[in-house]
């Protein structure tokens, strides 16, 4: 099939506020890549459209991780994902922010295997509950770790630890 | 006398008249391959089921080295995040530490001098030649073939000369800094990597032919361990091993960094995705690495050694001693007391083993917001129990050496 004109970011733009308006919260460009804020409930029909679509072709799952805004209420969590058209040579950002109440994400493991295990990763670092994760346990950390690390909340130091006491550390 | 063939077996288990299916008799072996298995090069483990010495399922366990760099990330200035860098693919740090001023770089909007960024084409070739070597010598190594490895070995110590040479260290490089290098290269590094680049190829092609196309390496590696185009997209292969399956994805090409759209080289691709396609993807690179240097030393232009970024890169000594102002950046960019912009950038350089990503979000503060970093081989190192399936155990060591997994890397 010949095209007329190989997608850049504003097609792109034109194209998904074509077909979702009600579902972007947000569309604009940083430092060359395009930046989709959804909603939560569209994921998995953008993603499915992004992925499907003829010509732009987003078949490449490029990184996808948790991100943790503690002061921003009602978004605490945020995850985002790459996504890579080798055939346009082009890439997106896609971002989903989440209440803490409520870290339920449908999984991407059905659209991209290699989903599995940066879902793993996230929902170890953030806790954040990948619905439908054929595998859904932590895969860095020691099997009984109980809480998610790369939440805000834990500072470097292990809190846990008894046996450092500060007054030796001029603390 | 006691019989133990296998007639003998199957009968016993009809004796009470229920007929049982091959399935039922079957009997299955649990194998732990490591941690620490000799030949899997780092901290891996792998429960395989085996029936006899084939492998029907495969659960990997990582994490041994574990280390929150993306924790750590989060509680360092900008230019300290470097060290950290060293320690992923530490075969071939100074591409990842290349690979992280480029993400500071971007998010400060700094354009770095043509010399620099042929400085750095020629550093990060060096390293993926030194990757390569240690991973296509050992994918010898454990089809029994000792000689290569300690023969071509000797010439990564001749490149971590030049490392030396340039910035002092040796596998953990630190090399560079945002905005270019502290120093020019000397012409000690000139003749060094001139002298690499008459006689590594030699010995390259020694090792070659020891084994390329050696019946033993190849009966060893053929049909090994492969994966299907279509699977390794899915995975998110980047790298050699995503070439090796055929499709022509490269960094270097799809999204030029430090002007790699200056040089001519060609991408090899492989056609089955087996071990020996990635090794043979492997070898190739290496000999289009060297060309890429000596396109870069042929047409290394005048100018400057760093970029004009006052914020990160340190004064010379005689300002820091002599001037008020010197003084003050010095004291600011040691502190790490440097407010970055605001904002969100996704980075990525071709690493040794692939697609090397940091995505970085920076509230304005002075350390990164939120690190992430895109290890390749944490993301195809889960089609592992796929590609084993159904192989030999002594396959599965191989597949893995061919896939260069590195721990460092695998578990951040």
């Amino acid at each position: 099939m010949m095209r007329e004109t190989t997608p850049d970011n504003s097609y792109i733009r034109e194209a998904v506020l074509h077909e979702f308006r009600n579902d972007v919260k947000s569309i604009e460009e940083s430092y060359g890549m395009l930046d989709i804020v959804i909603k939560k409930p569209s994921l998995i029909p953008v993603i499915t459209w992004l992925k499907q679509h003829d010509i732009l072709q987003f078949q490449f799952l490029t990184s996808l991780c948790g991100v943790h805004y503690p002061e921003q209420k009602e978004n605490e969590f945020s995850v985002v994902y790459h996504l890579h058209s080798f055939v346009n040579n082009i890439r997106i950002r896609v971002h989903i922010f989440m209440s803490e109440n409520d870290l339920n994400v449908p999984t991407l493991t059905t659209l991209y295997a290699g989903a599995n295990w940066m879902e793993r990763e996230t929902f170890e670092f953030y806790g954040i509950l990948f619905d439908g994760h054929p595998d859904l346990r932590i895969i860095l950390n020691v099997e009984d770790m109980n809480y998610h690390p790369l939440r805000k909340q834990y500072s470097l130091v292990d809190d846990t630890r008894t046996d450092k006491d500060d007054k030796y550390f001029g603390r | 006398m006691i019989n133990i063939s296998d007639d003998n077996f199957h009968h016993s288990h009809t004796l009470n008249g229920h007929i049982e299916t091959e399935e039922d008799i079957r009997q299955y072996n649990y194998l732990n391959l490591g941690p620490t298995h000799p030949a899997t090069h780092g901290i891996f483990q792998n429960v395989l089921k085996m029936d006899g010495e084939i492998i029907v399922e495969a659960e990997p366990t990582i994490g041994y080295i574990h280390r929150a760099f993306e924790k750590l990330a989060e509680n360092r200035p900008f230019y300290q995040v470097t060290t950290i860098t060293d320690r992923l693919n530490y075969c071939s740090s100074p591409i990842n530490n290349i690979g992280w001023h480029l993400t500071v770089e971007k998010l400060l909007g700094v354009q770095t001098p043509k010399r620099v960024d042929y400085m750095r084409v020629i550093i990060m070739e060096l390293a993926r030649i030194a990757d390569h070597i240690i991973c296509n010598s050992v994918v010898a190594v454990d089809t029994g073939a000792l000689t290569g490895f300690l023969y071509v070995f000797q010439w990564r110590e001749k490149i971590y000369d030049i490392y030396e040479e340039i910035c002092g260290a040796r596998l953990t490089t630190n090399i560079g800094r945002v905005g270019g290098f502290e120093r020019d290269f000397s012409e000690k590094v000139f003749q060094r990597i001139h002298a690499l680049l008459e006689e590594f190829p030699t010995a390259l092609k020694e090792f070659e032919s020891l084994v390329m196309r050696n019946r033993i390496f190849m009966d060893r590696t053929i049909n090994v361990g492969k994966i299907t185009a279509e699977r390794a997209m899915e995975y998110s292969f980047t790298g050699p091993n995503l070439r090796a399956a055929g499709v022509d994805y490269d960094v270097r090409v799809m999204s030029p960094y430090c002007s790699y759209q200056d040089f001519d080289f060609t991408i090899p691709v492989g056609s089955s995705g087996d071990t020996y396609d990635r090794f043979c993807v492997r070898q190739e690179e290496m000999w289009q690495s060297m060309d890429i240097i000596r396109q870069a030393l042929k047409n290394l232009p005048e100018g400057n050694f760093h970029a004009d970024v006052p914020e990160f890169y340190l004064p010379p000594k005689e300002d820091v001693y002599n001037t008020m102002e010197g003084l003050i950046w010095h004291f600011k960019i040691v502190m790490g007391e440097i407010n970055v912009p605001k904002g969100q950038v996704y980075q990525c350089v071709e690493g040794g083993n692939g697609e090397l990503g940091f995505y970085l979000i920076s509230d304005g503060g002075r350390q990164p917001f939120r690190l992430h970093l895109r290890r390749p081989c944490f993301i195809y190192y889960q089609a592992y129990p796929e590609m084993i399936k159904g192989s030999m155990l002594s396959d599965a060591i191989l597949t893995m050496s061919s896939m260069n997994v590195i721990a460092g890397e695998l578990d951040a």
